[in-house]
């Protein structure tokens, strides 16, 4: 048979990166996480050629270091019967300390990729050494300036970058046993912009001690979605979530 | 108790943080307590490099299966890591719970390569204790090693309060009983755990022993007491089967050298190899049982999800029923696994074995013949025809490979420019037989300096000095360079030189290690982060010359800085191995024919483990004869014709 035509599955997983793992990079958790479905033994699709791979699809990188509630990645499997649950039931006990998945929804045929689809996060950051009163002045002056200009480097040249348009929302949080935190939602089109960048866009410079991704969302028709939502297969409705 | 909450601090500046989290698949979980001994297990190099250690990770299982001891691993922090940690006041830590090195009773440490010994001090000093192993306090950390570069631990004897000679599984525990009723005691005296230490057989505690020299020549090395044992003998593990570890092979988070599953097949090599270290000192060949193989394979590649299985040993190919074993392993894995073999010989290398470890994912295949020449090989004893090579090489381009890496070494004994050109003539040969197969066929040269080292028949023998070195380097690569398909890489001679200073050292050479480290010279196996001047300089300054060390032909009655120790082999059969080395005399695998009595078995009543009592199929097999019924392959054949010709001169 045509391995083209054989049927296939395409399955959308959310998962957390919480703790010590959070140090590992994109790249790491990529290896994790082909790994871990060999220890599934599910029949996950493998691409042709020299050296075949598992065919894993993630979305938006995230930063070594920074924590998550909501990351995603889609999973091809070689069977047209796969549904949610038996792949969440497969993952328990194989992922590692501090990665879990979380929910997932078979996927229709074509829907977009990851990469594109997300437009926004939500970002809850804990920055240390810092005062509510002092770090609300410190969000009003962000979200009055015109613009934000940030410089990064890329391959050794120097790409200066305005952040304004990217920072949709932003707020100061709870205090914690260590500092406060500081709620922003970030753009990702047509580069994510990250919270470093934010942080680094306006004086005073505040550290953070931790950053998680709260959040993904597909803007859509004006309307906010979680991608576990956008591009189901309209006929088995099996979004499942553990949140 | 832990570290983790002033780490996580630290670590969003450095490069790599996956290196110091801990949490691998199998990592254990150990309870602390007053009654059981705390190992630190150390590596002296990155965690990239550490990690796989096959030695440690046995080592920390085994300890923490006993109900008296626990265990916890820690690594080289990079240099960045280290910056920030002195900055910050944090301590050496383990990479399990975290814990401060200082809450371990011993620090025990994995010595695989001489470059690292500025490490090994750094990572001492990074706990806290001090380096010098005569300034500790009674109840400090006791600093341990062991691994290959401690059958001469003299450059590090004054750092290191414990030196363990030879396979670990069985006398690390007795090293357990004897810390453990110290701990007991309230750890009142240092000087009384060291004596107990000293009375365990494998054990070589330095401090206990008189060194006398006369001049640059060392006189002696004798033990200052009476229960101190005059000559230490290394640990044999008689049968592997008995030691099926590691059960549970860390599966790490973060990427590592051979990232993949590992499972020692067989241990030991008698093929003779006589600049080999590993191969004098790991006798005799003890193969695991087929079965237990499988076992292992299976359970492992289910636990860890690894599509990758590495068969180790000295020289897999050697293994009674390699082709079987590995075509179960393919099996096992549904297809989706492949099956790396580290180390192969060119003469069991068959077409067979060939096509069974492509059939999930052609892993990158090297080829080590070691010389161009086979007078060479006959001095070094590496018996494998000109014929063997181009079988193996024929093997792996029929079935599919097309590239491959030929390991050799050039400042080898009796050397000569002919020598060194047969290197290029044999890539250039290989690329030809390719070419039948393939558009692009490519065969990498990796040439190394070669470094004598001790128990070796080579031991007796001066280096070749960094200029030599380069020169023949660069002789090979003039040589090679037009010839398309065949690229070169090499080993930094000055990197050689300076191992040499470690391999060969006697305690004197101490200085010199503590002198570069306390000048910032850690990491002295990275390239970007070795410092040749550095050692010349520290040389000079403790008015010990490199040439003396280094490139000068010992003599038979010279006192060696390891003739205390063994490794069970007789001096006189290492001198007799040299005596027929530099006569160009070949020595039989003693694993299939008669004992010529080297002393590895006899000396410790023990004897080879080993499945077939014939050599697996294929090749010459070490004799250099191409066997009744051999067929080479119809292109070798064509090739031949001048390289024959060669050989029967």
């Amino acid at each position: 048979m045509n391995p083209n035509q054989a049927p296939r599955t395409r399955v959308r997983l959310r998962y957390r990166k919480m703790g010590r793992i959070r140090f590992t990079s994109h790249r790491d958790v990529a290896r994790i996480w082909e790994r871990s479905l060999r220890r599934t033994g599910l029949p996950v699709a493998q691409t042709e050629g020299f050296s075949p791979r598992a065919k894993l699809h993630f979305g938006l990188a995230l930063a070594t270091g920074y924590e998550s509630d909501a990351e995603y990645l889609d999973v091809d499997f070689k069977s047209g019967e796969m549904t949610v649950d038996e792949v969440l039931k497969a993952l328990v006990g194989v992922l590692p300390d501090g990665i879990e998945a979380t929910g997932g929804a078979i996927l229709a045929p074509g829907a977009t990729s990851l990469q594109q689809a997300v437009t926004i996060c939500d970002w809850d950051i804990e920055l240390l050494d810092v005062a509510s009163g002092d770090l609300a002045q410190w969000v009003d002056q962000v979200l009055g300036a015109a613009t934000l200009m940030v410089t990064r480097e890329r391959k050794g040249q120097k790409i200066t970058d305005d952040l304004a348009p990217q920072v949709r929302a932003l707020e100061v949080g709870e205090p914690t046993s260590r500092g406060v935190r500081l709620l922003a939602t970030l753009g990702t089109q047509p580069r994510a912009a990250r919270p470093s960048e934010l942080l680094a866009a306006q004086e005073p410079v505040h550290r953070p001690v931790l950053i998680r991704r709260t959040r993904q969302w597909i803007e859509q028709d004006g309307a906010r979605l979680e991608p576990l939502e956008v591009g189901a297969a309209p006929a088995q409705h099996t979004l499942v979530g553990v949140q | 108790m832990s570290l983790w909450p002033e780490l996580e601090l630290v670590l969003p500046d450095v490069s790599k943080p996956a290196r110091y989290i801990g949490g691998e698949g199998g990592m254990a979980t150990p309870e602390h307590h007053p009654s059981k001994v705390a190992w630190l297990l150390a590596y002296p190099d990155t965690y990239e490099i550490g990690l796989p250690n096959q030695g440690l990770q046995i080592l920390y299982e085994i300890l923490n299966e006993r109900d008296d001891s626990v265990a916890e691993r820690a690594y080289a922090p990079w240099v960045d890591m280290e910056a920030e940690m002195r900055a910050a006041g944090l301590p050496l830590f383990s990479v399990d719970t975290h814990r401060r090195a200082a809450v371990f009773d011993v620090l025990a440490f994995n010595l695989s390569a001489e470059l690292v010994y500025t490490n090994l001090l750094n990572c001492i000093d990074l706990t806290g204790v001090p380096v010098r192993a005569e300034n500790r306090a009674d109840d400090d950390l006791l600093i341990g090693a062991g691994g290959h570069c401690t059958y001469n631990p003299e450059p590090l004897a004054d750092f290191v309060d414990f030196f363990v000679l030879g396979d670990g599984e069985e006398v690390v525990s007795e090293i357990n009983a004897v810390v453990r009723d110290w701990k007991r005691s309230g750890k009142k005296s240092r000087q009384s755990v060291l004596r107990a230490l000293a009375a365990v057989e494998g054990v070589y505690v330095p401090s206990l022993y008189d060194v006398a020299y006369d001049g640059p020549a060392l006189v002696s090395i004798t033990p200052r007491f009476a229960d101190v044992p005059a000559v230490v003998e290394k640990r044999t593990v008689a049968d592997l089967a008995e030691w099926p570890y590691p059960k549970q092979q860390l599966v790490p988070l973060t990427e590592v050298v051979h990232d993949r599953l590992n499972v020692e097949v067989f241990r030991g090599c008698t093929r003779g190899c006589r600049f080999c270290q590993a191969g004098m000192i790991t006798r005799p060949v003890r193969e695991r049982p087929a079965e237990q193989v499988r076992t292992m394979v299976a359970d492992g590649l289910a636990r860890s999800g690894y599509d990758e299985v590495a068969l180790t040993s000295l020289s897999t190919a050697d293994f009674s029923g390699i082709t079987e074993v590995v075509s179960a392993t393919m099996d096992c894995g549904a297809g989706e696994v492949s099956v790396s073999l580290p180390s192969l010989r060119v003469d069991a290398f068959t077409v067979g074995l060939a096509a069974q470890i492509q059939r999930a994912r052609r892993t990158g295949l090297t080829f080590a013949p070691e010389a161009g020449s086979w007078r060479m090989r006959q001095v070094i004893n590496k018996l494998i025809d000109e014929r063997d090579l181009y079988g193996a090489v024929e093997s792996a381009f029929s079935q599919g490979w097309r590239r491959m890496k030929l390991y050799f070494l050039t400042g080898l004994p009796t050397e000569t420019d002919v020598d060194t050109l047969a290197i290029g003539e044999l890539a250039r040969n290989c690329v030809e037989l390719g070419r039948a197969h393939t558009k692009n066929p490519s065969v990498t040269v990796s040439l190394g300096g070669f470094v004598p080292k001790p128990f070796t028949p080579f031991q007796w023998f001066g280096q070749n000095t960094v200029s030599e070195l380069q020169r023949k380097v660069f002789l090979l690569r003039d040589d090679i360079k037009r010839n398309r398909g065949v690229q070169m890489k090499w080993h930094d001679p000055k990197a050689s030189l300076v191992e040499g200073i470690a391999s060969r050292g006697d305690r004197r050479i101490g200085r010199v290690i503590e002198e570069v480290w306390r000048q910032g010279g850690t990491f002295q196996e990275w390239s970007e982060h070795f410092d040749y001047d550095r050692w010349t300089q520290a040389m000079a300054k403790h008015g010990l010359s490199v040439d003396w060390y280094v490139h000068r032909h010992r003599t038979e009655d010279e006192v060696l800085p390891w003739d205390h120790l063994s490794a069970g082999l007789h001096k006189d059969f290492l001198w007799q191995d040299w005596r027929d080395a530099l006569n160009e005399v070949g020595l039989e695998d003693c694993r299939w024919t008669p004992c010529y009595d080297c002393g590895a078995c006899t000396g410790y009543s023990i004897e080879h483990i080993v499945a077939s009592a014939t050599p697996p199929a294929g090749g010459s097999q070490g004799t250099g004869q191409v066997p009744t019924g051999y067929q080479p392959p119809a292109a070798v054949a064509v090739q031949l014709s001048g390289v024959g010709a060669r050989n029967s001169a």
